[in-house]
């Protein structure tokens, strides 16, 4: 038992309740320690301009294409219409879609970031999110910069249907692109990242990297109880699993991350201090 | 009805079958009974043209999803009986096992060498479990990916057939890297030097049908889906309720006319009126028509624009409002 014991179960922006361990954490100590709970260590989501603060330079992202919004190409609508979706979305999180992207500095090395938001509409993938992707990769390939990505996804945005389905092949060429450029393309996966943002981009990092106990996988755990009609061992399609299996490079805390990124972005940096612009001769 | 094998009618095609049946006993009627009802079996035969082309007119879209699902549909390997010649099988991706649920190899078309690949769902209860029902683990697309580097090596252009529920929700499937799976074929799809022809012949379910996806020409038979998760999934997640797969069907806009209206796929094969399963010789003549005609164009193009054009085309693909001015 902490040290604190309610028997309401929700007290909105006081305390947050740990979806791992279930213990309240005071809100302000919760953001102090990067929304790892103190308790059990567990990488709750965490807010965009949180994350920009601890990785980053201070001062240097530089958001761009901030005003590409969704359209509603199908005219989808279920209980809602997707164009509804999208405006209490946008109110709710204060974001205009599902990820940002911008330029950044991390320890003094200068890249491409790209931060996925999961509290819009579950970080779905429908055609903005695409497009940054693609317009962060290219302004990769314009600049020279290595690309990151912080992907926190439920997978392809249903309400763009089959649009949402090609954003797959749209990212997952847009980083074909850098790799051609022998540019470096880094993949973090947080909690979660599944369907199509799995089986697409995120999966095709030259180094690819999760947050602890991430849940990540192509199918969600509940699809394949359905299907295989038995309960899933404790820890299964958890970053820890995936690094087993050979999926994943390597599982980063919080507080190590922007020193680890560091020294991989440095890897890739040429004696005269830039990134391959041109393609090597083998 | 050509084929020798009768066809089972789908729920919606009820009307018609309940108007043939009556004319079948009006025509035994007069021939066993020296009547002639000759006037009134013309009379209910008109009626059923009309009604026939009614039906397949106004047809919803959850209707093309049960004909696209439709056992007696022709499938991948009934294809590449029917089109190809020399067919040489080859198996596996050279890890861990040969899924069956993608079928390919070298094959003739017109004389001319090509690589074939497509999903299986196979026929009859063993062949469908052999097959997993059309739906591959990892290795199924490193198999197919092993095939296209095949082709892509001796030049060799590739022909696709996407067949497919969608990829194995299964707990290997996942241990075994299925995402990184279909991520790894789209990237090397994009680089592949040859012509590729994809055609959605029946299902093209969500990520295990862009696996092997990328291409291009990608073509879709009048009555096949393509979508993003099956009216189901869509369904149970979106609505909670697995009975308004209809709305969701015609939500997500699946049909190939709505395909070729996003711009998304290049062109529509005609199929026989009710679907290709009632008549698969017409079926095979309109698909041979359209890959001769496809891979003669592709031909014509050279490797290096190929793969440029393969990237401008999905670069493309996209639906959003930009009032800003970039970076």
């Amino acid at each position: 038992m902490g040290w604190f014991t309610s028997k309401k179960k929700d007290i909105p922006d006081v305390f947050v309740k740990c979806t791992g361990c279930g213990e309240a954490v005071y809100n302000k100590e919760l953001q102090k320690n990067l929304y790892v709970c103190p308790h059990c260590d567990r990488h709750l989501r965490m807010p965009n301009d949180v994350r920009i603060e601890f990785l980053c330079d201070e001062n240097s992202f530089q958001e761009f294409n901030a005003s590409i919004m969704a359209s509603d190409p199908l005219g989808f609508s279920d209980s809602a219409t997707y164009g509804e979706r999208i405006q209490k979305a946008q109110e709710k999180t204060r974001s205009k879609e599902a990820i940002i992207t911008g330029f950044a500095s991390i320890e003094g090395h200068r890249l491409v970031i790209g931060m996925f938001d999961f509290s819009f509409m579950g970080g779905s993938m429908g055609s903005v999110v695409g497009e940054k992707i693609a317009r962060a990769a290219q302004a990769s390939l314009d600049h020279n910069l290595p690309l990151v990505i912080f992907s926190a996804s439920g997978g392809a945005r249903m309400h763009e249907g089959i649009l949402s389905l090609m954003q797959m092949v749209k990212t997952s060429q847009a980083v074909a692109k850098l790799s051609k450029r022998h540019l470096p393309f880094i993949s973090v996966l947080c909690d979660p990242t599944t369907g199509g943002v799995s089986a697409s981009f995120a999966m095709l990092g030259d180094i690819i990297m999760a947050e602890p106990k991430a849940l990540i996988g192509f199918a969600g755990p509940r699809v394949i109880e359905q299907t295989i009609r038995e309960t899933l061992p404790e820890g299964f399609q958890t970053s820890e699993f995936l690094l087993e299996k050979g999926v994943i490079d390597m599982i980063v805390s919080r507080p190590e991350m922007r020193s680890t990124m560091a020294r991989i972005l440095s890897f890739f940096k040429q004696k005269d201090g830039a990134y391959y612009a041109v393609q090597p001769s083998r | 009805m050509q084929s020798n094998q009768a066809v089972d009618a789908l729920p919606f095609e009820q009307k018609i079958v309940d108007l043939e049946k009556k004319i079948r006993e009006l025509k035994e009627l007069s021939d066993g009974e020296h009547l002639d009802l000759g006037p009134e079996i013309e009379k209910l035969s008109q009626k059923l043209a009309r009604l026939r082309e009614d039906t397949y007119q106004n047809i919803s879209a959850w209707e093309v999803t049960q004909i696209a699902r439709h056992p007696q549909r022709p499938y991948t390997l009934d294809y590449i009986r029917n089109l190809f010649t020399d067919f040489v099988e080859m198996h596996g991706g050279r890890q861990f096992y040969d899924d069956n649920a993608i079928v390919g190899g070298m094959a003739r078309f017109n004389g001319e060498p090509v690589v074939v690949i497509g999903h299986e769902k196979g026929r009859g209860t063993d062949e469908k479990i052999f097959r997993n029902f059309g739906m591959p683990h990892p290795e199924g697309y490193r198999k197919a990916l092993r095939l296209m580097q095949f082709a892509n090596k001796f030049q060799r252009p590739l022909v696709l057939f996407i067949d497919t529920p969608g990829a194995y929700p299964g707990k290997e499937a996942e241990e075994r890297g299925q995402g990184e799976a279909i991520a790894r074929n789209i990237f090397d799809m994009s680089f592949l030097k040859v012509p590729v022809l994809v055609i959605v012949i029946g299902e093209g379910g969500s990520g295990g049908a862009v696996a092997l996806g990328v291409g291009d020409r990608v073509l879709m038979l009048e009555h096949s889906i393509y979508s993003v998760i099956s009216p189901e999934g869509c369904a149970s997640i979106l609505w909670k309720d697995v009975s308004k797969s209809k709305d969701a069907a015609n939500a997500l806009k699946i049909t190939s006319r709505h395909l070729q209206d996003l711009g998304i796929i290049d062109g529509i094969i005609p199929e026989p009126l009710g679907g290709a399963h009632y008549d698969h010789e017409k079926t095979y003549k309109a698909v041979r028509e359209a890959i001769s005609k496809n891979l003669a164009e592709l031909k014509l193009i050279a490797p290096d624009l190929l793969v440029e054009q393969r990237f401008e085309k999905y670069a493309k693909m996209g639906v959003f409002v930009d009032e800003g001015h970039g970076a």
